[in-house]
């Protein structure tokens, strides 16, 4: 306990410490993406994320965006356990056969109003994995896709910028 | 003189013993090609004189050219420092061969996957269902790797048919292949009887995209791209497993400031990754702090990664032939200097996790995988050195590692305690070597070869933060690959996770599995 508490104090805050330059964008983008929220969605956006056929490599920068110095939730998006929780479904990957039924059945699972974002390269058109016997192609040949956040793996804050950026137009 | 001495060692166990051909190919690569009715016995006693599972089992399909497949078994000698691939050849019209799954437990799965892929069938296998195409979309008799695989045949579809266990008070619990977290996709059936797990079986294959089809009859210098993103957590060491078996192969050799930077690399490929664990497995136990601190370790390496190579996960570093990117004075002092932060800040980490007493009880002897059943199950990597057995690549392969006097971290209890042990030792132990390999470096050498490409087959091979990447390949005159089969650690693991969840809570799964932390992609290929 003592531990935490020292290194609580000696850490401080640790969010917006990246680079001087890309914190001013982040926070920039960031107030914005919490007002439009704020706005649209009653305070909270609610995103599931489903892997189709990933790689791992967004997985793991979308887990970056919630770690305490990106801080993703601070602006007003949670990601949730259900599908049944959700407002939008975070759809990375290339989509394996394997996975076509289960894509379905949580969009399906997920209440109206709903949409549904892109994550990766993979997923727009199924990127190196194009051709493969074992994709059934692009998520937007399934599901109405709204947004794409482009990237092999997009960074953390190429996430929230990408998301800053479509709230701004809808 | 290696290669007559293998020979007496194999007819000394199996008498009958003769070889078509034993060479060493490379210095740690001798191959032993053998009639079809020699191929089980040769492997069995290699396994016994090595005391090695089996590492790869693979088919090629060699019917265009000499009408005929080729059936593939690596073992790994560790007293010799090579790779010893026993081979034979199967005719084309209905092929079989004689399964090693009964006496062999890690060549099992191999076989599962040459009957699914090639429709080569493995005489005497207990169980052939399919791991990654799956029954529910994908109909009996396509076989994907074989060469005249066009379009898939529609056939009859059928339902995947689980292990049963049976007896009173017994339930299931399916779980996946959608999870509640942000991760991959599999499918977990436990049989519980009261709160104790008494049977766990992983079906897999939900992320299968047919990478080993995809690399077919692509250059080497374009499929260098599709190797990183076989898994996205360790696509540097799967880039250098593949661009070392084409070095190989071509007989290409590295430039030495390009060896010493893929080493510095792959180091902190580790370093992120381990304690991305190490957090991952408190926040599995309900310990928030720790895990956001650990975060914020990882998110600073792999800030540092984008600083020297302008890419968070080391993606287009590496090249056939060397790396694309040079660490000047300015950039190494840089690494130095944040790696001294990085460093205190994990000891804090190991601090705050040790002292306290409630994390420490619930990961002592949770989620125990025993040595004995560790070596049957062919576990590699850091599980089976968490479970007691000394293997390590970097320990028998490589010779900036021993230079450096690398020190290879073991465990013995073989729990989620000892397995959080030798992460933090070999996180540890990578700082350090990074350090050396850094002083190693000069200004301005050069950092690539350029190779000219040939023909050949070579297995390439790096240790990964989760265990040994291989990767084989065979490269025909034009320079495209004809074959590519790769496995990774995490294709044997997932079995040990089966074993070391029995007797624990369905609670402390998610504990486990991130004990473990094994990749989806990387085993479904």
């Amino acid at each position: 306990m003592l531990q935490i508490l020292k290194n609580r104090f000696l850490k401080g805050v640790l969010t917006r410490r990246i680079e001087p330059g890309l914190s001013a964008e982040m926070e920039q983008a960031g107030l914005e993406l919490r007002s439009l929220i704020q706005k649209k969605f009653s305070r909270s956006l609610h995103i599931r994320q489903l892997d189709t056929g990933s790689c791992g490599a967004c997985e793991s920068e979308i887990i970056s965006a919630n770690n305490p110095i990106y801080d993703l939730q601070r602006f007003g998006v949670n990601f949730v356990a259900s599908p049944r929780h959700a407002d939008a479904l975070l759809v990375t990957g290339a989509v394996s056969k394997n996975m076509l039924t289960a894509l379905k059945k949580t969009y399906q699972a997920m209440p109206e109003p709903k949409f549904v974002i892109t994550c990766g390269d993979c997923a727009l058109n199924g990127g190196l994995f194009q051709g493969s016997y074992y994709v059934s192609g692009a998520v937007s040949d399934i599901l109405p896709v709204i947004l794409h956040i482009p990237g092999c793996p997009p960074s953390p804050l190429q996430i929230i910028s990408a998301l800053n950026a479509f709230l701004q137009k809808t | 003189m290696v290669c007559a001495e293998l020979a007496a060692g194999i007819k000394n166990i199996f008498g009958a013993f003769e070889a078509l051909s034993i060479v060493q190919v490379y210095t740690d690569e001798i191959r032993i090609k053998v009639g079809e009715k020699f191929f089980k016995d040769t492997c069995l006693a290699l396994h016994k004189i090595l005391s090695s599972p089996v590492y790869m089992l693979f088919a090629s399909d060699q019917r265009k050219e000499m009408d005929k497949f080729a059936v593939n078994c690596v073992f790994v000698d560790l007293k010799k420092n090579c790779w010893v691939i026993v081979s034979m050849d199967i005719p084309q019209e209905d092929p079989h061969f004689d399964s090693l799954a009964k006496c062999i437990h890690s060549a099992s799965l191999f076989e599962r996957e040459i009957w699914e892929m090639f429709g080569i069938y493995p005489q005497g296998n207990p169980d052939l269902r399919r791991l990654r195409l799956h029954d529910e979309v994908w109909p009996k008799g396509n076989y994907p790797l074989r060469k005249d695989f066009e379009l898939m045949q529609t056939g009859p579809l059928s339902d995947y048919e689980f292990d049963r266990v049976e007896g009173d008070g017994v339930f299931e619990v399916p779980v996946g292949p959608v999870h509640a977290g942000i991760i991959g996709p599999g499918h977990f059936h436990f049989s519980v009887a009261g709160e104790p797990i008494i049977n766990l079986e992983t079906r897999l294959g939900f992320t299968h995209r047919g990478v080993e089809k995809l690399f077919e009859g692509k250059l080497c210098f374009e499929a260098i791209k599709l190797s990183e993103c076989i898994s996205g957590d360790t696509s540097f060491a799967y880039s250098l497993a593949f661009a070392r078996a084409v070095e190989k192969s071509s007989g290409v050799s590295v430039p030495g400031q390009a060896v010493y930077l893929r080493v510095i690399f792959l180091e902190l490929e580790r370093m992120y990754n381990h304690v991305n664990d190490i957090g991952g497995m408190a926040v599995d136990v309900g310990f928030s702090f720790p895990c956001a601190y650990a975060s914020v370790i990882k998110e600073e390496i792999l800030q540092l990664n984008n600083k020297l190579t302008a890419s968070r996960y080391l993606k287009g570093v590496n090249t056939i032939g060397g790396v694309s990117r040079d660490l000047d004075k300015a950039k190494r002092y840089m690494l130095l200097d944040s790696l001294g932060r990085i460093k205190r800040d994990f000891d804090e980490l190991v601090k705050i996790l040790y002292s306290s007493v409630s994390f420490m009880d619930r990961i002592d002897t949770t989620g125990a995988l025993r040595r004995k059943t560790a070596e049957d199950l062919g576990v590699v990597g850091l599980v089976a050195r968490a479970s007691g057995i000394p293997i390590d690549l970097r320990e028998y392969f490589s010779s900036v590692y021993k230079d450096a006097k690398f020190r290879m971290i073991t465990g013995e209890s073989g729990d989620v305690l000892a397995r959080l042990k030798v992460r933090i030792a070999e996180f540890k132990e990578s700082t350090r070597l990074i350090e050396e390999f850094t002083g190693k470096l000069v200004d301005s050498r050069q950092i690539n070869a350029h190779p000219e490409l040939k023909k050949g087959s070579a297995l390439g091979y790096a240790e990964g933060w989760r265990g040994p990447v291989l990767c084989w390949l065979e490269i025909d005159c034009a320079g495209l690959i004809q074959r590519c089969k790769i496995v990774d650690p995490s294709f044997l693991n997932w079995q040990g996770l089966s074993y070391a969840v029995l007797g624990n809570i369905i609670p402390d799964f998610p504990l486990c599995n991130k004990s473990f932390d094994l990749s989806y992609s990387g085993g479904d290929l």
